[in-house]
Parts: C-alpha cells; structure tokens; sequence
C-alpha cells in the first residue's frame, strides 16, 4: 500500500467514517464558538464596567469631598479590585472545576457554567486592558471636555472611551484570541468542544495525529478571521486619525 | 564567523532531543497510573496487573522495565512515535484501533458496569434502555464511553457526558448531574465502597479484552511480547498477578 493510499485510508477511518467529523469535530466547533462568543459579550460588559469603577476612583477620589458617595466609591473599587486579583490568581482549569463542582454542584447547564466561567476569567483582563486605555487618553482631553460644559460622565462617554477603544483594539483582539484558544479545557467539565472532539476521534482510533492536526488548523482558521476582522475595524476607526 | 557558530549550534539543538528515545536493554511501558487495580502509586513505584505483568514480560525478555506516567490521552501517541516501546493502561482492543495500533495477545478480561444512587432514577439497564431520556457519566474514550455512544447516544436514548478523570465522573453522580456512570468494575467497587448510596447495577454492561499496544512497525517487539505473553500465561503466573490484586469472593 502506498504511503498515499495509507493516509487516504486513515483520513477516511478519522473523519468519514461513521460521521465522525460531524459528529466530534463540527459539533465540536459549535460549542466552542457559542462559548468564545457569548464569554466575549460578558467579558466586554463587566469588564468595562470594572474598568470605569477603578479610573473613576483613581481620577476623582482625591476630589472629592468627604460622604457617603465618597465611601461607596472607596468600596466598590476596592470590591472591583479583589474580583480581579481573585479571578487572575487562579488558573482557567481550575476556576472552570470550581464554578461546576463547587458553586453550581447542582446544575446540569455545563455549557452555561463554561460562559459564565470564561466570561468572567476574561472580564477582569479586559477590565485591565480598557482600564490602561483610559489612562492612555491625555488628562487635556479631560479638561477640554469639562471646561467645554460637560459633566464627567459625558465627557467619558463622548471623549475619553471613543478614543480609548481605539487604543486598545490591538490588545483586546489579543484577549479574545486567548478566549477562544482557552476553551480547549472545557472537556474537564465534559462538554465536547472542539479540541475534545479530536481527543474522541483520536481514542477511538488510535490515531492521534490527523484529528489534533485538523483541530490545530481550524483554531489557526479562527484566530486568522478573528485578527482580520480587529484588522478591518482598526483601519475603519483610524481614517479620522489624518483630519 | 561569531554568526555562523550561533547558527550551527543552533541547528544541533533538535539533534539532541533525538537521543532521548528507549534504547538497547529497556522496555518502556507507558501508562496512566491513576487505574487501580490494573496501575496506581504504591508510594514512589507503580504497581498494578498492567505494572506486574509488564515487569515479567520485561524479565522474560531480559531487560529493563521503565515505566513512563503520562494521561490515557498521550499513551498511543507515545508509542507510534517510539518514545515508549509499548503502552499497558488497562487498553481495549477495538477493530478500530486496530488500523493504527497493533495489540498483543489479550493478557485480561475488563467488565464495564453501571454505577447508580440508590435513590436515582436509574435502577435497572432496562431503565436505560426503554425508559430512556437519562444523562450518562462516562471516562472518554473508555470502551465505557464508546459503547455508550453506539448504543445510547447515537440512538438518541441517553445524553452521554464525557468527562476527563474517572473521579470526575464519580463527583457528578453524586451531585446529580449524570443518572448513572459506566466504568470499569474493579474501580466500580472501590468508588462504592467509599460511597454510601452509591450500588453496582447487577447486570454488566460489556466486556472487553485488554493487551499491549505496540506500534505497527514495531512488530519484532510484538512477537517478543506474545512469546513471552503466551509462556507466562501457559505458566499461570499472568493469572497469579490477577487473582493477588483481585480479590474473588
């Protein structure tokens, strides 16, 4: 047999037979990409917000007058604060274990579990990037808005956050390349993504090789459309940049 | 000149990595230790039906056992790529498998049963099979997850959740997220023992051979293995490792 009828016949064995790239691999990918994309939207929200509580505090609070507003401000910074430590002190493995054997030990949702587990994960490094963006903008930027009438909300809302997104595109695209590669560990709480999928092809045949190629290739697919979209979306909100 | 040197040293790099596989006098068993009564941890060293028989084998031969701990998933790569010269965990022989791998002479018998709460859903295989609609726990890519994924899943009677340690497995029963799990039964009655609530269905599920997966080129190593397999069974030693670590009652 010759070296290209072996390879057609494993490749044959691995995905036609018995419809296992449908079955593994596909559905596989679905789950994958329904967890990336719905974490991502959890991700952008909460970390946004956990972004503006820590400028907020850090650019007003010694401002500010003495008073409750003053004191939940402290507080909630300070809550923001411990969520990103806690969260970034822990591996990805093992927040996933403990969101589904520990604190939802009851639930059947595993795949609700996983988003809301890598939603949160990637939340707090998000919070960070969006946080380094705001301070990337020129303290004048601040003091235009203001001294042109606007009140601190608006003027983060219409000045500094428009062009804080900017600056962070290229880090954020980053953040979500690593969600979607981290989703891989799913499998430890017995969903079938599509890194799992390739381990099931590959137990039940004994061939190893061709399925993990195959999933190398589709994650390399993914990350490769992800960047060209932060790509065209970078370009698209840089054309102001030469007025 | 300075430049050449780093880039013919580089070069070497991957050359010392080749120098890493079995060689002369060692037979290199890879398993995943964390499967008794067939490989687990007794302090440093693994022992087990799968360790036992391999150090036999290894002695009949002649040489060197090595054992090379790793996950179940990494067993069969190990092997086709010769970092290890054989791979023992418990390993079921499949037709499938059979077209990468090749299998020595089956030196055991495994039997996949169904581990149930007393006060669960599941009582009987009949509830599983007519009843339908359960969620069944499995290790991936045991004959336990295969067969369940033939007769249950792909017949749209069972949802079948493949989790990756058998302890996993185990944690979801009893919280509730699966209905029943289907493992092996000497890791069957040890989780049961330690659980109370927990009981073995009567009825097995399946049972499977286990043997030595060598790579498919390796066949000299495959003859040696057998010869010596098939004199150690004759002998009745194979059986004396089984029956010192499975208890009949």
């Amino acid at each position: 047999m010759s070296w290209f009828e072996a390879f057609a016949a494993k490749f044959h064995q691995c995905f036609v037979q018995d419809g296992r790239f449908a079955n593994f691999m596909l559905s596989g990918l679905k789950v994958t990409l329904q967890i990336t994309f719905s974490a991502a939207i959890i991700s952008i929200s909460l970390g946004s917000f956990l972004a503006i509580v820590r400028v907020t505090h850090d650019k007003n609070i010694a401002a500010m007058y003495p008073g409750s507003k003053r004191i939940a401000l402290k507080a909630f910074n300070q809550l923001c604060k411990l969520c990103i430590t806690v969260v970034r002190g822990i591996p990805m493995v093992v927040q996933l274990m403990i969101w589904f054997f520990v604190v939802f030990a009851a639930s059947r949702n595993a795949l609700g579990i996983a988003i809301l587990a890598f939603g949160i994960n990637s939340a707090v490094y998000t919070a960070e990037i969006v946080r380094a963006g705001i301070m990337s903008v020129d303290h004048g930027q601040t003091e235009a808005g203001r001294s042109l009438g606007l009140g601190y909300v608006h003027t983060m809302r219409f000045i500094i956050l428009p062009q804080a997104f900017k600056n962070v595109l290229p880090a954020l695209c980053n953040e979500f390349i690593v969600l979607l590669k981290d989703t891989a560990v799913v499998g430890y709480i017995a969903l079938c993504d599509l890194t799992r999928g390739a381990y099931l092809i590959a137990g039940r045949t004994y061939e190893p090789f061709l399925p993990l190629v195959a999933a190398a290739l589709i994650y390399l697919a993914m990350v490769i459309v992800l960047s060209k979209l932060f790509g065209k979306l970078e370009r698209r909100l840089r054309t102001s940049d030469s007025h | 000149m300075k430049k050449t040197i780093v880039i013919l040293l580089a070069l070497l790099i991957p050359l010392s990595f080749t120098a890493c596989g079995s060689s002369g006098n060692t037979l290199t068993m890879a398993t995943d230790a964390l499967f008794p009564p067939y490989e687990f941890y007794e302090g440093e060293s693994i022992i087990g039906i799968d360790a036992d028989i391999a150090r036999l084998i290894a002695g009949k031969l002649g040489m060197e056992l090595e054992i090379m701990d790793m996950d179940f998933e990494a067993i069969v790569g190990a092997v086709q790529t010769g970092k290890a010269d054989m791979g023992m965990a418990g390993m079921a022989v499949t037709e499938d498998r059979l077209q990468n791998v090749n299998f020595s002479t089956s030196y055991a018998t495994g039997i996949q049963v169904v581990i149930v709460r007393d006060d669960g859903p599941v009582q009987s295989l009949d509830d599983l099979f007519e009843t339908g609609g359960f969620t069944v726990g499995v290790l991936t890519n045991t004959t336990g997850d295969i067969y369940t994924t033939w007769d249950l899943e792909d017949e749209g009677l069972a949802t079948v959740e493949r989790y990756m340690k058998s302890t996993d497995v185990l944690l979801a029963l009893i919280a509730g997220k699966v209905d029943c799990m289907v493992i092996d039964d000497e890791p069957a009655k040890a989780y049961v023992a330690d659980n109370p609530g927990l009981k073995i269905l009567d009825t097995v599920y399946a049972t499977e051979d286990y043997a030595i997966c060598v790579a498919k080129k390796n066949t000299g190593l495959l003859d040696k293995i057998n010869a010596a397999l098939d004199e150690l069974i004759a002998d009745g030693s194979v059986q004396a490792v089984i029956d010192k670590y499975i208890k009949v009652d």
